[in-house]
């Protein structure tokens, strides 16, 4: 199982689901109509290192957190 | 150095004690930006969430960079509420020369908007309301959603 935690704005509680790569996660998210424009807005991080390829292999425990546009300052 | 405060920064107190705690090393110049909350659209002020895990990488990413300049990098950011006309953020720059620090300020700053994991919500009628329209996208955004 891998964790999905949604940041900021998302607001949405965080899920437990079974996945092997970011491919999987993406597969099933996007299910979610709610969840489609915010997935296409959002940069992706696993274990808090931003990621930029759908390839990423996940391993049981590994926290993916979805991060919607920023405005610091 | 990262701080981040609940609510809005004691800009005076910080800029004092970072002068103080850095004029001992010799570095001729510092440079300050503050981000104060401007009266603009009705808001009564803004609030802020941050990610402190990533904003921590990426601001030791940016203290990697200016040393190998000679240069340190500084900030402190609010997290909550801050009210029309107080401060969320300060940003600073020193460095021996001044040169560095006025270029790094400005790729310090520009990137921590386009980069630093925090989001920003405009406080109207004591709502928080998502500022989506002035939110930029990290880079590689949108990376789940091209499997579709």
């Amino acid at each position: 199982m891998v964790r999905i935690e949604f940041l900021g704005p998302i607001q949405r509680e965080s899920l437990e689901i079974e996945a092997h790569t970011l491919g999987d996660v993406a597969d099933i998210l996007n299910q979610d109509q709610e969840l489609k424009e915010w997935i296409a807005t959002s940069a992706v991080a696993v274990n808090d290192t931003l990621v930029s390829s759908l390839d990423v292999v996940l391993k049981d425990g590994d926290k993916i957190s979805l991060l919607p546009p920023v405005c610091g300052g | 150095m990262l701080e981040l405060y609940s609510g809005a920064l004691d800009v005076p107190t910080i800029l004092k004690r970072w002068y103080e705690e850095e004029s001992p090393n010799n570095y001729g110049a510092y440079i300050p930006f503050i981000g104060t909350v401007r009266a603009e659209d009705g808001i009564e002020g803004l609030s802020f969430d941050i990610y402190e895990p990533i904003l921590k990488s990426w601001f030791v990413a940016w203290e990697e960079k200016a040393a190998k300049m000679g240069a340190k990098v500084v900030m402190a950011h609010s997290i909550g509420d801050v009210m029309v006309h107080e401060s969320s953020y300060i940003a600073a720059v020193f460095s021996p020369k001044r040169r560095v620090a006025l270029e790094l300020i400005d790729e310090y700053v520009e990137d921590f908007k386009a980069s630093a994991p925090i989001w920003k919500y405009d406080i109207i009628g004591g709502e928080r309301i998502y500022a989506k329209e002035r939110s930029t996208q990290i880079k590689g955004s949108g990376l789940l959603g091209v499997k579709i």
